[in-house]
C-alpha cells in the first residue's frame, strides 16, 4: 500500500472511534466533562472506569461515529479547553494515583480564531509540561490519525503503541505539501516523504509496539487491551520517581546521538 | 550522552567587535520600511530598530548574544551539533547546506552561557536565518542539553525564540523534540530554577506549543507574531478575515499569554533586574 493510501485508510470512517474502544475495554465508564475554565470540548472525552478491575483515568480524542457526531466533535480536532480538560483529569489521576490510558485520533489541534484567542499553543505546551512530570504511568495508543502537536498533547507517555493501520506525523500530508512543495496537490509525495506508518515509527523508536487490528478491525480492541494490560503489570513495581524518569529517558534519547 | 564533549565556540566574531572598526564604517544596512541607509555600528547603537520609522530589524542569534550578554562573556556549548537527514527527505540535505552557508551557522539555535550585568546565566537564541529557526533533532538536543547543563550548574535560563515550529523535513522526530525539550524544561523548573523566554517575531507552531510557552516569565517584543497556527493557515482553513493585530504580542498580552512587552532598548535592563529578583534562595523543591 502506498503512503497516501495508508493516510486515507487511517482516516476512514469505517475505523472504530475512541468511544467504541472505551466501551469494549473499560467497565463502568463515567464520562467527566469540562475544563473548569471555559467550557466542555466534545473533541476530547475524559472519564474514569475500571480496566481489569483497577481504577484508571481515560483520555481520548474522539472523532465521532456519525456525520452529526463528527461535526459536533469537530472531527476530533480539539480546542484549548479540550486539552485543559485532559490536563485537569491528569492532575486528578496523579492525586489519586491512577494510571492514565490515552486513545489518540486526530488530524491535529483545532485551527481557528477562537482556538488562538484562548491559547492553543499554551494549552498544548502545558499538557506536554505536565505529562513529562507525571508520577503515574501513562500509556497511549494511536488508533487512527496521530496529527502533530494536537496528538502529542495526549501522547507524552511511558509507552506508545499504534494500531497497524494508524499514522503518526509532525503535520498533515496536506500541510507538508503546501509548506514544502508549495503545492497542496502534491499530497501523495508528501505522504511518502513524511514516513508516517506504524512500521516507520517502530524503526525510529517513536513507538514501542505495533498492534494488529485485523481486516475488519476485529482484533483492534483485544490487542489494545492486551497491550495496556501487559504495560500496567510491568510498571506496577516502579516507584513514582522511576515512572517519571523512565518517561523522560524515553523521549530524551530520540534524535540525539550525533555530532 | 555525557561522553560527548562540549566545545568552545570556534566563532571568533564574538570576541572581536568589527563594528568598532572605523574602516568598516560603510553603508551596510538599509531599512526595508523607509529605505534609510545605515552602517552596522549605527544599527547596533539604535538597537536594531530604525530611528526614523521604528522598523524592527530581524536579528541573528549572534546579534542577540552581543546585544544582551556582557561583552566577551559568551561561552558557546555544543556548537558542532547539527542535524542529519534521518528521513532522507527529498531536498533536505541541499536545504541544510544552503541554510548553513546563508546563516554561517550550523543549526537554528545557538546555546551557551554568559552574563548579564555580571550575573551568570544559560542562554539560547534562535537563528531566524536558518530555516526560519525551525526545530529538528539537533535544535531539540541542543536545548535539552542546555537546560540539563543549567540544572546541573544551577543557572537561570534566558532564551530568545524565533521559529516557524517543528521542522517538517525531520518528520516525527521533530515532533518528538517538543516532548523532549518540555521534559528538560520541566526538570530545570522542578529544581527551583528560573527560565525567562523572550518571544520574537515570529514564534509559532511546535515551538509556541512547547518551550516558548513554558517559561516562568514570558516577555515579548512589540509587534511580534506569536501563535500556534499561522495567520495564513487560519484564513485558508476558516475562510475568515483575521482582525487587525491578531496574534501580535500586544494581542497575546491582552489575552493573557504574555507577561510583559519589552522593547529592545530595555531588554538587557529588564532581564538583569529579573535575574536579580530571583537571586539566592532557589532551593530544590522537596
Amino acid at each position: 500500500m502506498n503512503a497516501y493510501k495508508k493516510v486515507q485508510a487511517a482516516r476512514s470512517n469505517q475505523r472504530p472511534d475512541a468511544k467504541k474502544y472505551i466501551e469494549q475495554m473499560i467497565d463502568g465508564f463515567i464520562e467527566l466533562h469540562g475544563d473548569r475554565r471555559f467550557g466542555d470540548d466534545p473533541a476530547v472525552m475524559t472519564g474514569l472506569g475500571f480496566f481489569e478491575s483497577r481504577p484508571v483515568t481515560v483520555l481520548a480524542l474522539e472523532k465521532g461515529d456519525s456525520n452529526e457526531e463528527r461535526l459536533r466533535r469537530n472531527f476530533g480536532s480539539a480546542n484549548p479547553e479540550g486539552y485543559r480538560k485532559s490536563l485537569w483529569q491528569m492532575r486528578q489521576a496523579e492525586k489519586f494515583n491512577r494510571p492514565i490510558l490515552c486513545l489518540v485520533d486526530t488530524a491535529g489541534a483545532a485551527c481557528g480564531i477562537g482556538a488562538e484567542e484562548r491559547g492553543q499553543g499554551q494549552a498544548i505546551a502545558e499538557n506536554l509540561w505536565e505529562m513529562m512530570g507525571l508520577t503515574v504511568p501513562v500509556f497511549s495508543v494511536i488508533i487512527g490519525e496521530g496529527g502533530s502537536g494536537g496528538a502529542l498533547a495526549l501522547a507524552c507517555a511511558n509507552e506508545v503503541y499504534m494500531l497497524e493501520g494508524a499514522i503518526y506525523s509532525v503535520l498533515s500530508p496536506e500541510g507538508a505539501a503546501s509548506i514544502i512543495y508549495k503545492d497542496a496537490a502534491k499530497v501523495e509525495e508528501a505522504s511518502e516523504a513524511l514516513k508516517l506508518s506504524a512500521q516507520d515509527m517502530l524503526r525510529f523508536q517513536v513507538i514501542e509496539k505495533i498492534l494488529p487490528e485485523g481486516a475488519d478491525y476485529e482484533l483492534a480492541a483485544p490487542s489494545i487491551k492486551a497491550a495496556f494490560s501487559d504495560a500496567l503489570k510491568r510498571f506496577d513495581d516502579l516507584s513514582p520517581g522511576e515512572i517519571r524518569d523512565q518517561r523522560y529517558k524515553r523521549f530524551r534519547r530520540l534524535g540525539g546521538e550525533k555530532e | 550522552m555525557e561522553k560527548l564533549r562540549r566545545f568552545k565556540s570556534p566563532n571568533l566574531r564574538l570576541e572581536h567587535d568589527f563594528s568598532k572598526n572605523a574602516e568598516n564604517a560603510r553603508v551596510t544596512a538599509v531599512c526595508p520600511a523607509c529605505k534609510r541607509e545605515m552602517t552596522d555600528s549605527l544599527l547596533e547603537q539604535e538597537h536594531y530598530q530604525c530611528a526614523r520609522c521604528g522598523h524592527l530589524f530581524k536579528m541573528s542569534a549572534r546579534q542577540r548574544i552581543r546585544f544582551v550578554l556582557d561583552e566577551g562573556s559568551f561561552f558557546e556549548l555544543d556548537s558542532l551539533l547539527a542535524s542529519t537527514d534521518p528521513l532522507e527527505f527529498p531536498g533536505y540535505k541541499e536545504k541544510l547546506n544552503q541554510a548553513r552557508i546563508s546563516s554561517s551557522e550550523k543549526e537554528a539555535v545557538i546555546t551557551g552561557t554568559g552574563s548579564i550585568n555580571g550575573q551568570a546565566c544559560a542562554f539560547f537564541a534562535s537563528e531566524p536565518g536558518f530555516m526560519m529557526g525551525s526545530m529538528g533533532a539537533a535544535v531539540g538536543e541542543k536545548l535539552s542539553r542546555l537546560f540539563e547543563y543549567a540544572e546541573e550548574k544551577r543557572l537561570s535560563v534566558i532564551g530568545y525564540t524565533v521559529s516557524g515550529g517543528a521542522r517538517v523535513q525531520e518528520g516525527i522526530l521533530s515532533l518528538m523534540q517538543m516532548a523532549k525539550v518540555s521534559g528538560a524544561v520541566r526538570k530545570h523548573s522542578d529544581a527551583g530554577l528560573l527560565y525567562i523566554a523572550v518571544l520574537c517575531d515570529a514564534t509559532t507552531g511546535g515551538v509556541a506549543a512547547s518551550f516558548a510557552m513554558q517559561a516562568d516569565i514570558i516577555l515579548a517584543e512589540p509587534n511580534a507574531l506569536i501563535g500556534f497556527a499561522g495567520p495564513r493557515v487560519i484564513e485558508q482553513t476558516t475562510r475568515q478575515k483575521l482582525p487587525e493585530g491578531f496574534q501580535k504580542a500586544e494581542f497575546q498580552m491582552e489575552k493573557g499569554f504574555v507577561n510583559k512587552l519589552c522593547k529592545r532598548q530595555e531588554q538587557k535592563e529588564i532581564l538583569s533586574r529579573l535575574l536579580k529578583l530571583h537571586e539566592g534562595d532557589q532551593g530544590e523543591r522537596v
